[in-house]
């Protein structure tokens, strides 16, 4: 009995301090990632990695045509795929709910979801850049807004579904009609939940590298004509770690501690958005 | 489900009453176009690739799949050793992840006291922040130095020599490699699995855990006899969605694959996968059969992992189906 007895435990304990290791496995690596960054990027911050533009080899320059590139486009691509996914996810939440189309609509969604973000790079180049003959910021910001429509839907459509029907009742039993419901109540009631998918979305885009390559294409000077190539961050860092450049390499680590910190802080923003106690819930 | 209020039209003059109709049917007929262009994006992505693949499978047939030349000289392409590589990273990502993610799940639901569960679970969550391309700066400038000679070493010499196992561990010691992208691969796709699997163990029935509890079962016993068991279909699920995460992820492993079209025994050795082919070749395409080619390697990657994440959306939506009802 004893020796059963022990082996039980023995094997519980096991266990368990598997599980304990798995967790501090992921915390340590996810550790170990901000430590490199910050001891590689932290030397790169100076004034210039601001202001002045990416280098030649050699030369002395920062990453200011990058940073510009990267928020033109993360700003646009938000400025188009959030209404969108809004608007889909207040069909699911509001008129589709358990219909065929919302239900089709919601599968698919959920794959895009995670499909490869290249495939979509690889179709807004057939759709734009073939079709107007050159890369283009434009065609950047699309492909851009193709990957936060998904995400915004998904997010949208769980906040709108957890608005109370009462709150709903009470506005149609004053007269209002649906869509005035819809906007002036259920939107107002759930607004910080929609505002977390958003920033979720915009940190998910804002580092995304794939979708660029063949659509915003990167460009090595200041250009703010959103027809044209345009630099971005994730592109230059993708550029600059993979030379043979020292001085190259320490821009593309400044730049990736730049652009890890700005997502991490949207995304426990956007947590911290979610949290706040919400008023006439 | 809110039908259209009829009480509203009491006290309204005609017209205003006409005017709030047309803002019901303009607002519903607003949202329902973007729904259904979520389904138009989808048929959109695939009738382009279709379209842009299509000479590349006219002239290559069904070789394309099963080829292992990739020549932009005299412009002949399989997409083999890319296929290879997409299906051999991901595997070598599952095998590690999703013990690892089993665990995260176990200690957070089961071990972890209630006060630290939101903190851990949040720090687990920003590994999936992290943006792909800093996993690939850190995996080619950091992982990849101290793997080659560290672990891939120790692998040549303990493992090397093993007969038919050993073939998989032979080689120089390259640091960039399968192997080394599906390390990588394998601590993007662990937050996804981790948090789906917590959730479902989450569902798990307090009665049951309690009933095993009572009966004097350890907690590894209650996992094992309970909890696993209640929440299969969802762990399955949440595989195949870290799966599908892992077939299409591009950057992180272009750092690391080493981008070589040929398919190679040892897991040392450098290979590449259908993205990193894409994102290495696609703008330095030429010839409309390279650039065909490339867009036919994204079609089958697309439909790949529509497939495994479809079986994976499937049976998560199934288990809340089931939760619901």
């Amino acid at each position: 009995m004893i020796s059963i007895y022990a082996r039980r435990r023995a094997a519980n304990f096991t266990i368990m301090s598997l599980s304990l290791l798995a967790t501090a496995t992921g915390l340590i690596v996810l550790f170990l990632i901000l430590w490199s960054l910050l001891r590689h990027g932290v030397p790169a911050l100076s004034a210039d990695f601001f202001t002045k533009d990416t280098p030649a080899p050699g030369n002395v320059g920062g990453l200011r045509n990058a940073f510009y590139g990267s928020f033109m486009m993360t700003l646009v691509g938000t400025l188009v795929g959030a209404p969108i996914g809004i608007l889909a996810g207040t069909f699911l939440a509001e008129y589709a709910r358990g219909s065929h189309l919302g239900q089709a609509v919601r599968f698919i969604n959920d794959i895009l979801l995670s499909a490869p973000s290249i495939v979509i790079g690889v179709f807004v180049n057939e759709v734009m850049v073939v079709r107007m003959g050159h890369f283009s910021a434009w065609a950047g910001a699309a492909s851009l807004a193709i990957i936060l429509v998904p995400v915004v839907v998904r997010t949208t459509e769980n906040m709108l579904t957890l608005v109370p029907a009462s709150l709903r009742e009470a506005a149609v039993a004053l007269g209002a009609p649906q869509w005035k419901v819809i906007v002036m109540v259920v939107y107002r009631a759930a607004l910080q939940g929609m505002l977390t998918g958003v920033m979720l979305g915009v940190a998910r885009i804002a580092g995304e590298t794939a979708p660029l390559l063949f659509t915003a294409f990167g460009n090595n000077f200041w250009s703010t004509n959103m027809n044209a190539p345009m630099a971005n961050l994730p592109m230059v860092i993708f550029q600059f770690a993979l030379s043979p450049y020292a001085d190259w390499q320490l821009l593309a680590w400044g730049g990736a501690l730049v652009i890890t910190l700005a997502i991490l802080v949207l995304n426990i923003a956007a947590r911290m958005v979610a949290n706040w106690s919400s008023f006439g819930k | 489900m809110h039908g259209p209020p009829a009480v509203a039209a009491v006290g309204l003059a005609p017209h205003a009453m006409w005017r709030q109709r047309l803002g019901d049917t303009l607002f519903r007929g607003l949202t329902q176009a973007f729904a259904i262009g979520v389904l138009v994006l989808l048929g959109a992505v695939l009738v382009a690739l279709a379209a842009g693949a299509m000479p590349a499978f006219r002239k290559f047939g069904f070789d394309f799949l099963v080829s292992e030349t990739w020549n932009p000289v005299k412009e002949t392409f399989g997409a083999l050793p890319a296929i290879y590589g997409t299906v051999l990273t991901a595997l070598i990502a599952m095998l590690i992840a999703v013990p690892v993610a089993v665990g995260i799940a176990i200690f957070l639901t089961e071990l972890c006291p209630p006060v630290l569960r939101r903190p851990i679970g949040m720090l687990v969550e920003l590994l999936a922040a992290i943006p792909s391309i800093i996993y690939g700066v850190w995996g080619l400038l950091v992982v990849a130095p101290v793997l080659q000679t560290t672990l891939q070493p120790f692998l040549i010499d303990t493992l090397g020599d093993i007969p038919v196992v050993g073939v998989l561990f032979q080689g120089p010691p390259y640091g960039l490699g399968m192997l080394t992208a599906g390390l990588i691969l394998a601590v993007m796709v662990l937050p996804f699995i981790a948090a789906v699997i917590r959730d479902v163990f989450m569902t798990v029935p307090a009665m049951l855990r309690e009933s095993a509890y009572g009966m004097g079962a350890t907690t590894a016993e209650v996992v094992r006899s309970i909890v696993i068991p209640h929440s299969r279909v969802g762990i399955v699920g949440g595989v195949m969605l870290g799966l599908g995460r892992a077939l299409g992820e591009t950057m992180a492993v272009t750092f690391v694959i080493g981008n070589a079209h040929h398919i190679r025994a040892s897991l040392l050795a450098p290979g590449t996968t259908i993205s990193a082919t894409l994102a290495n070749e696609f703008t330095e395409a030429v010839s409309d059969t390279y650039t065909s080619s490339l867009i036919a390697l994204g079609l089958i990657l697309f439909v790949i992992t529509f497939i495994v994440l479809a079986i994976a959306n499937f049976m998560l939506w199934r288990l809340s189906a089931k939760e619901g009802a």
